[in-house]
């Protein structure tokens, strides 16, 4: 693998993680329990996908073939791309997309906060303005595990089955390939040891304070960084790239 | 002050064009009317967020979605303080979706109509907001304060959003044969529910004349669609769509373009609950609003006990 294609590698896990958050999120819309939470949820779906179409845009500059974000988003398939499992997952209930929220968001504010030191300037200009939404996320996934935590014994017994349906997929936010280990030499990528650490530390705070057990699982998934993904994935990106893939030759 | 005191210091108020305030004493007529009106305008934000948002995970770009995905939210948002508008005339959100749900109160009819394709989003932004529109500006200057305040904001959104549904539109007509016909096929089926949006012709419109004295409604069902078409119809022909009606002909005498029937009957049966997605719009809100109780429950709960 050359340093251009770890690059162009690294930019649509970062891009595609935001691609599919955004997706999720957004299949709240006139879901949510009330509105102000309505909002809340496709609020976060917006910064989502400006993400993914900045890192998108990048990715496909530094791929050099001339494939715009759209490209990027609407034409790979399923083995093409890169985001985390977690991240594919169903929307499940309120519990469940709230713990997928915490799990990520805590997640992002560590990485985020490393890819701000990056020693690619579009990397930290991206990174810079996406910790300021992803600390609203946190902030907001805290809120809600506290208030669900603690709430009643139905909405407690949610958040941990969520919590417990979810662990198994956490550790694969930290797995490190080839692409990481040729960028983090040159300071472009981040060392994920250092986000595992202080993930599992902040995730136990919040979980301890929200009365929720940390589960116990004895098998982690994995898979994502070989484009091995869920079968969710696939119904996920048939239905997003409808249009494009029906109509080849239309703008929109 | 006697109820004919009140009722008459009421009226010099607003033959003053002067806004009446939440902490003013008015009409309990004059309160209903404004909770039916606005609380309707409300719902029909809320539910209007469904036929589009049936299509944010299937927005054709990156940047498609963003502005569909903004446009919603500007829509729950204006949900959000309308209700609240409506809260300050004395009934909580709690009655106002209760009052949905039994069907005492209405939404707008157009969200009883399907957005089947991508153009439909298009249609939806250009003609449906668009219409909405003519009557919001009006509704600038109605008497009620809050509801008039919730109205400029308002416009100023929706004339954005109008923007970007004529903006796929033109996209699409500038594109393949398949975009084409699908803009014009969502043309032909949006065109007429839009009419129907300002309602009855004057002759047979029922809430009127009261909203008339109080200056809660500045212009005729008839006006305000008039004003539609006339700006309408020539953005259509500026893209190279078609207006489907026949009988559409300039009036060089009244300076505006003359229009065929409407179907009433149609209108009617949909208002009546017989529409394409009635029951499926109000099922579905019903749906999620049930499945999200125990949240609720629970943010109150977790309240009730931190507020110790």
């Amino acid at each position: 693998m050359t340093k251009k294609e770890a690059l162009f590698n690294y930019l649509l896990q970062l891009g595609d993680n935001a691609l599919i958050q955004g997706h999720r999120l957004s299949e709240w819309c006139s879901k949510a329990p009330f509105l102000e939470e309505d909002l809340a949820l496709t609020n976060m779906a917006l910064d989502n996908i400006g993400r993914a179409q900045s890192f998108l845009k990048y990715a496909g500059d530094i791929e050099g073939i001339g494939r715009t974000d759209d490209d990027l988003a609407y034409k790979r398939g399923e083995r093409q791309f890169y985001n985390h499992l977690i991240y594919e997952l169903p929307i499940g209930d309120f519990a469940y997309t709230i713990a997928k929220q915490l799990i990520i968001s805590v997640f992002e504010y560590f990485q985020y906060t490393e890819l701000t030191q990056s020693k690619d300037s579009t990397i930290t200009g991206i990174a810079s303005k996406s910790l300021k939404e992803i600390k609203y996320h946190k902030l907001h996934a805290t809120d809600w595990c506290m208030r669900l935590g603690k709430g009643t014994v139905e909405s407690h017994q949610r958040l941990q089955e969520a919590f417990n349906a979810l662990w198994m997929y956490t550790v694969e936010l930290f797995e490190m390939y080839e692409s990481d280990a040729i960028l983090v030499k040159d300071g472009i990528a981040i060392d994920l040891n250092i986000v595992k650490m202080k993930w599992k530390e902040m995730i136990a705070t919040i979980l301890k304070e929200a009365t929720i057990d940390i589960p116990t699982v004895d098998y982690m998934q994995t898979g994502s960084r070989r484009g091995i993904h869920t079968e969710h994935l696939g119904h996920l990106l048939a239905e997003m790239q409808y249009l494009q893939r029906a109509y080849p030759d239309a703008t929109w | 002050m006697n109820a004919t005191a009140i009722d008459n210091l009421f009226q010099q108020k607003i033959d003053l064009d002067l806004n009446i305030e939440p902490k003013d004493q008015m009409p309990e007529k004059y309160r209903l009317h404004l909770i039916r009106q606005i609380s309707q305008h409300a719902h029909s934000e809320v539910i209007g967020m469904q036929p589009e948002g049936n299509w944010i995970t299937r927005a054709p770009s990156l940047r498609a979605k963003q502005i569909l995905l903004a446009k919603i939210q500007d829509e729950g948002g204006h949900g959000l303080y309308l209700y609240s508008a409506c809260e300050t005339l004395g009934i909580s959100r709690e009655e106002l979706i209760d009052q949905l749900h039994t069907g005492k109160a209405k939404y707008s009819n157009i969200f009883n109509y399907p957005a089947l394709t991508w153009a439909d989003i298009g249609a939806i932004g250009w003609l449906v907001d668009g219409a909405a529109i003519v009557n919001q500006v009006s509704l600038q200057r109605t008497s009620y304060g809050p509801y008039a305040r919730g109205m400029v904001r308002i416009c100023k959104e929706e004339s954005f959003h109008q923007r970007q549904g004529y903006e796929i539109m033109a996209n699409m007509m500038k594109g393949t044969e398949a975009q084409r016909e699908m803009a014009q096929d969502a043309m032909n089926r949006w065109w007429w529910p839009s009419l129907m949006m300002f309602g009855p012709h004057d002759s047979d419109s029922p809430h009127s004349g009261d909203a008339f004295t109080w200056k809660i409604k500045r212009k005729s069902n008839d006006e305000l669609r008039q004003k539609f078409i006339d700006k309408t119809v020539q953005q259509a022909e500026v893209i190279g769509l078609t207006i489907p009606d026949d009988e559409l002909r300039w009036n060089e005498e009244k300076q505006g373009y003359d229009h065929g029937e409407i179907n009433w009957e149609e209108f009617k049966r949909v208002i009546n609950g017989n529409g394409p997605c009635n029951k499926q719009r109000m099922d579905h809100h019903k749906k999620y609003h049930a499945e999200g109780a125990w949240v609720r429950e629970a943010a109150a709960a977790y309240a009730k006990e931190n507020s110790k």
